[in-house]
């Protein structure tokens, strides 16, 4: 069994009088532990099919299998608990809650899913410590650099064990050095089993990862094994 | 689904961030509740000071006086020309069906002196049911009896601030006092009633025989007239049919005629306290829509600032859906926050209004009862208020679309 599947996927948006599709009989499977870069123009459909493949959106028809489940039907209510228990995000723009520390950014994907206190803090801490952030749990998102929040935006999406973690463009907003070392954390994270699925359109970015999907005008126009992966070196 | 002490923690935070506009959010509010408790003091000090104005006066009462309220187109106060007698008072009780019992009444201000203490106050003389009808009881000794009437006795109660200020911690039963010079002996002590609503001091008074005080002690003009006369009605309904009854009488005994005015005045104390009850009331009413409107205006503020902040959110809870927030959850905490506003306004307000209504007691002739089921209920309110305008904010937050509230710049 594939861990993601989606099958004949198709997202129309209606704007005015004229519809227009953003993906356009998209097929992927992805199975567990593989670490995907998903590339191709502007526009051409990427986040919409992250979107989708994070329960944020649903598809205007196909399938999408999501550890055996069929979520392509579900209520977002439902969706929220799916996005809670499988799924880790990290956005270009960080998203962290602003006034909120970095320990209680972490923590926050637990109180929804009604960890108590005490396990939570620890789990936390133990995720920050994975980013290398451990010593700045208590300062604020403007308190850090691009790079250390996006690390905090990592804990959150590892601390639930979510077995996939979903990335549009995480280094869109960080300069070259900060960047490779957020992909570094990726490709160590996927060394622990987790399942990659990041989006970028920088070539660099996506050697890190172990296969290549292209997007063009809303169709996957290639999908290949990454041959030429970047090696990194474990600490 | 998120605990009770996240969502605290979250709200709190999110209030701070602001602190000057939930502050002025809070204010309608904080004038809402303060007034509902203001009102609710008022409301409650006036019903215990009536009663106790009833109480201590007697109920169903109506007091005949002596004079006019005109005389000769000159205004005169009543009681300034005595017009009624004792004879009267008999009249009364005997012609009048609704009149349930009299008691004449004749005063002075006299200086009593015992040893080398002297008081001057107003002396009364009495009938056996004038103590009765004006809730008067002895404290100890006895009261005045038939027997003194017709022998004229020197006798006398004192009340307790005339018994404190002549003999001090001594035992005055039985002692003789001088009353205008003349030797009375001391038969009972008035239970004490404290002031009137009036701020009078009902203690400082001084019980004796009527026949005593016209034959003896008060050189009068004018023998055998009373200068007022306290008349009992039946009940509380037969006070006007009373009043009219007393009224038709004493024209006819006074020969006042169709055209003459009445030489008498009739006071119905009941309606008295009905009208200090109806200014209360009045107040209450008053100072009851200010509270509803304010809170009104208060809840709308809340729905407003909720509905600003929601906007303001936008991301934060696009965020928080993203990672696994239900709608549920995001009603939850901006519900959660429109109740603490209102409940912070409300415990505010209960503070201003306590304060308030201690101000209200002190500057004012008004007495301000504060007792602890109107603070709740107000707190209460506030409470509700909350809720019930919050809600529209949280619901619309709820309903937001995750990745157009992550989109949110
Ligand atoms: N909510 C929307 N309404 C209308 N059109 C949209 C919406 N979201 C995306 N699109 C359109 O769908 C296409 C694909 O968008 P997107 O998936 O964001 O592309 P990418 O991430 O690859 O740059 C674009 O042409 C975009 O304009
Ligand atoms: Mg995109």
């Amino acid at each position: 069994m594939k861990l993601i599947e989606i099958k004949n996927l198709i997202k129309t948006y209606e704007t005015g009088d004229t519809s227009f599709n953003a993906l356009n009989d998209v097929s992927l499977s992805v199975d567990t532990g593989e670490f995907v870069a998903i590339m191709g123009a502007s526009g051409s459909g990427k986040s919409t099919c992250m979107n989708i493949l994070g329960c944020l959106d649903k598809p205007t028809s196909g399938s999408y299998f999501l550890d055996g489940i069929d979520v392509s039907k579900m209520s977002m209510n439902e969706l929220s608990t799916i996005r809670n228990r499988k799924l880790g995000f990290v956005f270009q723009g960080f998203n962290l809650i602003p006034r909120t520390s970095a320990l209680e950014n972490v923590e926050m994907p637990m109180i929804y899913k009604g960890v108590p206190p005490e396990e939570r803090i620890k789990r936390a801490k133990a995720a920050l410590k994975i980013v290398g952030l451990e010593y700045r749990e208590n300062h604020l998102p403007n308190q850090m650099s691009g790079g250390q929040q996006q690390r905090v935006a990592i804990a959150r999406a590892i601390v639930n064990d979510a077995p996939i973690i979903l990335a549009d463009e995480p280094t869109g907003n960080l300069d070259t050095k900060t960047s490779i070392e957020v992909m570094e954390f990726f490709v160590k994270l996927n060394d622990t089993g987790k399942t990659i699925i990041l989006v970028t359109h920088e070539p660099d970015i996506a050697q890190y990862c172990k296969r290549i999907v292209r997007f063009k005008d809303g169709n996957i126009i290639s999908d290949e094994i990454n041959t030429n992966r970047t090696e990194v070196k474990s600490a | 689904m998120i605990d009770f002490e996240s969502t605290l923690k979250i709200s709190l935070r999110s209030l701070k961030v602001n602190k000057m506009r939930s502050i002025l959010t809070s204010l309608g509010i904080i004038i809402g509740v303060s007034a509902v408790i203001i009102m609710l003091s008022i409301g409650e000090g006036a019903k215990q000071r009536i009663n106790k104005d009833i109480a201590s006066m007697g109920s169903n009462l109506l007091m005949v006086m002596s004079g006019s309220t005109t005389s000769s187109g000159v205004r005169m106060g009543s009681g300034t020309q005595p017009t009624l007698t004792i004879k009267d008072s008999e009249a009364m009780l005997k012609h009048c069906p609704s009149v349930l019992e009299v008691a004449p009444t004749v005063s002075q201000v006299q200086q009593l002196v015992y040893s080398n203490q002297n008081w001057s106050t107003t002396v009364n003389g009495i009938t056996p049911g004038y103590m009765p009808i004006r809730m008067w009881e002895v404290e100890t000794g006895r009261g005045i009896s038939e027997d003194d009437l017709k022998n004229n006795t020197k006798v006398a109660l004192l009340g307790t601030t005339v018994t404190e200020n002549l003999f001090g911690d001594m035992d005055p039963i039985n002692k003789t006092v001088r009353i205008g010079g003349m030797p009375f002996k001391i038969i009972g002590i008035l239970k004490s009633k404290g002031q009137n609503g009036m701020g009078q001091d009902q203690d400082d008074t001084v019980l004796i025989p009527i026949t005593t005080a016209q034959k003896k002690l008060f050189g009068t003009d004018f023998p055998g007239m009373v200068k007022h006369i306290s008349v009992q009605a039946k009940d509380e309904n037969s006070l006007e049919s009373a009043q009219e009854e007393i009224t038709e009488l004493l024209r006819e005994r006074h020969n006042l005629g169709k055209t003459k005015e009445d030489d008498f005045t009739i006071r119905n104390f009941t309606q008295m306290l009905e009208t200090a009850k109806q200014a209360s009331n009045t107040m209450a009413i008053l100072l009851g829509s200010i509270a509803s409107v304010s809170l009104l205006v208060g809840g709308i503020g809340i729905m407003n600032i909720m509905l600003v902040s929601v906007t303001e959110r936008t991301k934060e809870i696009g965020i928080r859906m993203a990672i696994g927030a239900t709608a549920m959850d995001i009603r939850i905490q901006f519900l959660f926050e429109a109740l603490l506003l209102s409940l912070a306004g409300g415990f505010l307000g209960v503070i201003v209004g306590v304060l308030g209504s201690k101000i209200v007691g002190l500057f004012s002739e008004m007495t301000v009862i504060i007792s602890p089921i109107p603070v709740l209920i107000s707190f209460g309110f506030a409470g509700i208020v909350g809720i019930l305008f919050g809600y529209y904010p949280a619901y619309k937050a709820s309903l937001l679309n995750p990745i157009e509230a992550l989109r949110y710049e």
